[in-house]
């Protein structure tokens, strides 16, 4: 048998992308069981439901580009974009809703673009923004935490609430960030004790699903699935700028450091969006000032914006600006004094 | 303990080393055949100085260095010069190249060798010849004569020699059981490297995965200064940059060599032959090869005799043809797959990886590049890979520059990292070599366009002369017929000097023969230029990785082969030319002053001349000159002579004809006058 001839090298490590998109998923898992705790099985259907159409729609893309589907379903990153969109969609969403807001993100906001890799905005980000613009009812409705005042729907509620919409009969609940938005006569302290929303340190419930994503994400970083850089600037930015403007818990705060990291899609945000690869920038220094710029537009779109929660907006915007980050932040190369080619 | 400092980027592959290091060093013995390239990676190759059918003894040299950059071969073994043929060698393109083939007669009998023990009373000039007499060259990657690396440039100074026990690459072991079994040889070698460098600090560089090495170093070097080095295995620390910035965090400058921040490295097993070849006067004919890889079933290291074929010495170690597909030599990182296994062990030959599928598994299929930066946190050149793969896709030659595609090592460290398992390396090894074969056609068309347009030039200017010439005879007749009889007070004379010098002049610049010289003196010039920046770059490269130092070296010698053909050429027609002015019983004395008196001679004759007559013995001139270039023509076709003397001479033919259709024109319009 002749000898094959390979360039080196020849060895080649452990991580495979198919492994990394698996490891996203693996890591969403504590904050899942978080939610569904706290909000039911609204969740859990929505993802349920968000995976047969994602791979049915990356599928279609696939045949119609001619590429073969067995390879490219394999990396599971579509499964990761069904997963992060329906995560970030209110619990007992239509069928629909779910279905468009899929569709946008695989065909609209990837496969479009050229599949995995190619595409400029995050996917799941993009079809979150492009349903909370065309359908901000759907959009805007939560369903009441565990503890703020009656039963938690079951399995079966969840099911009709999705594919029966009609029938379903929703109770909903202001989150706790559209609570505070609205605020401007109460102290912080007594919006607290007012409002059923509020739990320990954050909103009921929502703080626990976001120190679940926050243990997701930091499982992600001691894989080494990602550096830190992006996700630590962003939550730095975002506490900075929430420790300056607390003014002391007035009724024109804008609600403490501790609130903004463990309330809405705060950790979600950054350990399963910003980190996203595709859609950030690259450089070390680059995902620094990437994941910064992202926490100072959450935290000006929460508190000044028409819209409670602003992580997708905050991403798409810096999704624009990545690759100039990228372009002024080139690492000085070997034996190089200065970056960009001088020597 | 000393202050090491880090790299940015590295991996931590499986080591793999413990199995072939069980096992003291083995000799591999004599095999039937041993097969010598001529060229051993680097440098011009050696020129033969044996016959087939000679007996030659081990040691005696068989091949002798052509060229600074080169080394002489010797016989690994005593026997007969079996064939002296192109073979099938170790090289990443498995090309055939010259070799000498030796059968071994079995009695492996020394050649007479003298040693210097006392190197410390030689001249270190003196010994750096005899290591290049030894034929020691580079025995890690790129196999660079060490001869020319310890000829450091006058007036560098050198700071730190390294001796570089870095061994970095999974599964070879070579280096390390060198220093576990000669740590003396190495600080031997390493003293007489110190004493013709005369550094401030000589270290030992050894990764920390070595300690049975690192303590023998340690308890060899006891009170001779020189200090061995430990610090934390990642890989590639063994690159020479790497290694040079790890011991004392500086960073050599892009495109420089390590003299430049005051340092020289040598590797393990070169130190070694240096010792050999400087304290016994033994030429470097073996080496230590690790045989390893789960598809041989004793791994080890051998002391192999240079051209052993290597299935020779895998059946040493139980080689298991079925298991293996892929047959690397070097280590899984940088080494490179071989066409054959009848190839031969060559002095960079440091090891033999033959693994099983499951052990180094066939790469599957690319995926898309998920931008995750693995690669950029792995390189540690600290280049961005993925971006320099996505300008390598869409070929922007420019961006890979700009983005410092040139520092890359070829360490393998990014593809190793990168999830998608995109052949990055692959990518910009031939980005490079596209963008190095662009650069030389671009200097090709350049030259070309500058040719071109100053012949150009040249022809105009010829043109407006003519013109400039007509216009002032017509006036210098209408002149004389104005005033005929009468004195102007012009000088005849003096005229005819002017005139003189003018058209020596103008020869000068745009004479026929003497443009022709002039072209091949310039041909001549320029190949030397672009032989020296060549060879410049080359020396630069030489740590840059195999493949690319491999395709510089091949453009110096195109170089100097254009070189030499410029300078044959030059020669040729400047005896030629001599010839014929000797024909011509011009003696050249002093060839300015004589035309000058030649000029006034004729000039004298020529100025009662009227236009047309003066127009008729120029075309006479011009025709007995075409004759004679034909003539000369003609016999350097018949002599077979370079073919850029016959295409000079043909354009000097071509000019002269050209020359006398327009002198013919002028004759006919003076005769219509
Ligand atoms: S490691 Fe591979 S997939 Fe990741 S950025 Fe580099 S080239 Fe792209
Ligand atoms: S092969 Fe080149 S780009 Fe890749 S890690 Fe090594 S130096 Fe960096």
């Amino acid at each position: 048998m002749a000898l094959m001839r390979l360039t080196s090298p020849h060895a080649h490590g452990p991580m495979s992308t198919q492994r990394v998109m698996q490891y996203v998923l693996l890591a969403t898992v504590p904050g899942i069981i978080v939610l569904t705790h706290f909000f039911g099985f609204g969740t859990l259907v929505n993802i349920l439901w968000g995976c047969v159409v994602a791979i049915a729609c990356e599928s279609f893309a696939l045949k119609l580009r001619g590429r073969p589907l067995g390879f490219y379903l394999k990396d599971c990153s579509a499964l990761v974009t069904a997963f992060l969109l329906c995560i970030a969609l209110p619990p007992y969403s239509p069928w629909w809703l779910i279905a468009v807001g899929i569709a946008s993100s695989i065909l609209l906001a990837k496969q479009l673009y050229g599949g995995l890799g190619y595409n400029p905005f995050n996917p799941a980000m993009a079809g979150y923004v492009i349903l909370l613009i065309s359908f901000p009812v759907q959009m805007t409705t939560w369903a009441p935490p565990l503890g703020a005042g009656g039963e938690v729907p079951g399995l079966w509620q969840a099911l009709q609430a999705c594919f029966t919409p009609g029938q379903y009969d929703a109770v909903t609940m202001a989150t706790p960030l559209d609570v505070l938005k609205q605020n401007n006569s109460l102290l912080i302290e007594d919006l607290w004790q007012q409002n059923p929303q509020f739990g320990t340190f954050a909103g009921l419930g929502w703080e626990w699903a976001n120190v679940a994503f926050l243990a997701g994400g930091a499982w992600l970083l001691y894989q080494r699935i990602f550096t830190w850089h992006a996700p630590v600037a962003m939550l730095a930015s975002l506490s900075l700028l929430a420790a300056i403007f607390y003014d002391g818990g007035s009724s024109a705060s804008g609600g403490s450091p501790l609130f903004h990291l463990f309330s809405g899609a705060t950790m979600f945000g950054a350990f399963f969006i910003v980190t996203d690869p595709v859609t950030s920038a690259v450089s070390l220094r680059g995902r620094l000032i990437y994941g910064a710029l992202i926490g100072v537009l959450v935290y000006l779109i929460r508190v000044r914006g028409n819209y409670p929660d602003a992580v997708a907006f905050a991403v798409l915007i810096m999704n624009f600006a990545a690759p100039f980050i990228d372009y002024y932040t080139q690492p000085r190369t070997y034996g190089h004094s200065d970056k960009r080619g001088e020597k | 303990m000393r202050k090491t400092f880090t790299f940015h980027g590295g991996i931590h592959p499986p080591e793999n080393k413990h199995q072939s290091v069980r096992t003291p060093i083995a000799d591999a013995g004599i095999p039937p055949e041993l097969i010598i390239p001529l060229s051993q990676h680097i440098g011009a190759p050696a020129g033969v100085v044996v016959e087939i059918g000679q007996h030659v003894l081990k040691g005696q040299m068989i091949a002798e260095a052509q060229g600074f950059v080169s080394v002489p071969k010797h016989a690994p073994t005593s026997g007969t010069i079996h064939a002296i043929e192109d073979r099938l060698i170790a090289h990443p393109s498995g090309h055939l190249a010259p070799c000498i083939v030796i059968v071994p007669d079995g009695k492996d009998e020394w050649i007479e060798c003298k040693g210097t023990p006392h190197y410390e009373t030689v001249d270190k000039v003196k010994l750096i010849g005899l290591i290049r007499d030894a034929g020691v060259a580079g025995m890690g990657g790129a196999g660079f004569p060490s001869s020319v690396k310890l000829s450091v440039k006058a007036g560098t100074h050198i700071e730190t020699l390294i001796i570089n026990g870095t061994e970095c690459e999974p599964y070879i072991t070579a280096d390390d059981a060198l220093m576990r079994e000669r740590a003396e040889q190495i600080i031997e070698g390493a003293k007489i490297l110190r004493y013709i460098i005369g550094p401030q600090e000589t270290l030992i560089g050894v990764e920390d995965n070595k300690p049975e090495g690192i303590a023998a170093l340690r308890a060899a070097a006891q009170g001779t200064g020189i200090e061995v080095v430990d610090f934390p295995t990642k890989y590639p620390s063994g690159g020479e940059k790497q290694l040079i910035e790890i011991l004392t965090g500086k960073q050599v400058p892009s495109g420089g060599l390590p003299s430049q921040v005051g340092v020289v490295c040598q590797n393990i097993g070169s130190t070694v032959a240096i010792y050999e070849a400087v304290v016994h006067g033994r030429p470097l004919i073996s080496r230590v090869t690790t045989v390893t890889g789960n598809a041989v079933r004793e791994p080890q290291n051998f002391q192999v005799l240079l051209g052993t074929p290597m299935r020779y010495l895998l059946e040493k170690a139980g080689y298991q043809p079925e298991k293996n597909r892929r047959m690397i030599m070097g280590g899984p990182m940088m080494g490179f797959t071989v066409p054959d296994i009848d190839v031969p062990i060559v002095k960079t030959t440091n090891c033999l990886l033959a693994p099983t599928e499951a052990e180094l598994p066939t790469p599957p299929p690319a995926q898309a590049c998920i931008r995750c930066g693995m690669c950029a946190e792995a390189c540690p050149a600290s280049l961005l890979p993925q971006q320099l793969f996505w300008f390598a896709q869409g070929k922007e030659f420019e961006k890979l520059e700009e983005h410092n595609l040139f520092d890359c090592i070829e360490c393998g460290a990014c593809s190793y990292a990168c999830p998608s398992n995109i052949p990055l390396v692959q990518y910009y090894r031939a980005s490079k070599a596209e963008i190095l074969q662009q650069r030389r056609d671009h200097e090709k068309a350049e030259a070309s366009r500058i040719r071109f347009e100053s012949r150009q030039q040249r022809l105009e200017q010829a043109e407006a002369e003519k013109e400039a010439k007509r216009a002032a005879r017509k006036k210098a007749a209408e002149q004389r017929a104005q005033s005929a009889g009468t004195d102007t007070g012009e000088d005849p004379i003096q005229a005819a000097i002017a005139r003189a010098q003018a058209k020596k002049a103008a020869q000068q610049g745009a004479g026929d023969e003497q443009s022709e010289l002039e072209k091949l003196e310039k041909t001549v010039v320029s190949a030397q230029k672009r032989l020296d920046t060549a060879t410049t770059k080359l020396e630069q490269a030489k740590a840059e990785g195999s493949d690319f130092v491999e395709a510089l070296q091949t453009g110096v010698e195109k170089t100097r082969t254009k070189l030499a053909a410029a300078e044959q050429a030059l020669t040729a027609y400047q005896q030629s030319h001599n010839q014929a002015a000797a024909e011509q019983d011009a003696p050249p004395v002093d060839a300015a002053k004589a035309a000058i008196e030649k000029a006034m001679a004729k000039r004298q004759a020529e100025a009662a001349m009227s236009p047309l007559e003066k127009a008729q013995s120029d075309l006479a001139k011009l025709q007995q000159r075409l004759q004679k270039t034909e003539e000369k023509l003609a016999q350097s076709k018949a002599n077979g002579d370079e073919e850029k003397v016959i295409v000079a001479l043909e354009s000097t033919v071509v000019r002269l004809s050209e020359k006398i259709s327009a002198t013919q024109q002028t004759l006919q319009a003076a005769e219509d006058a």
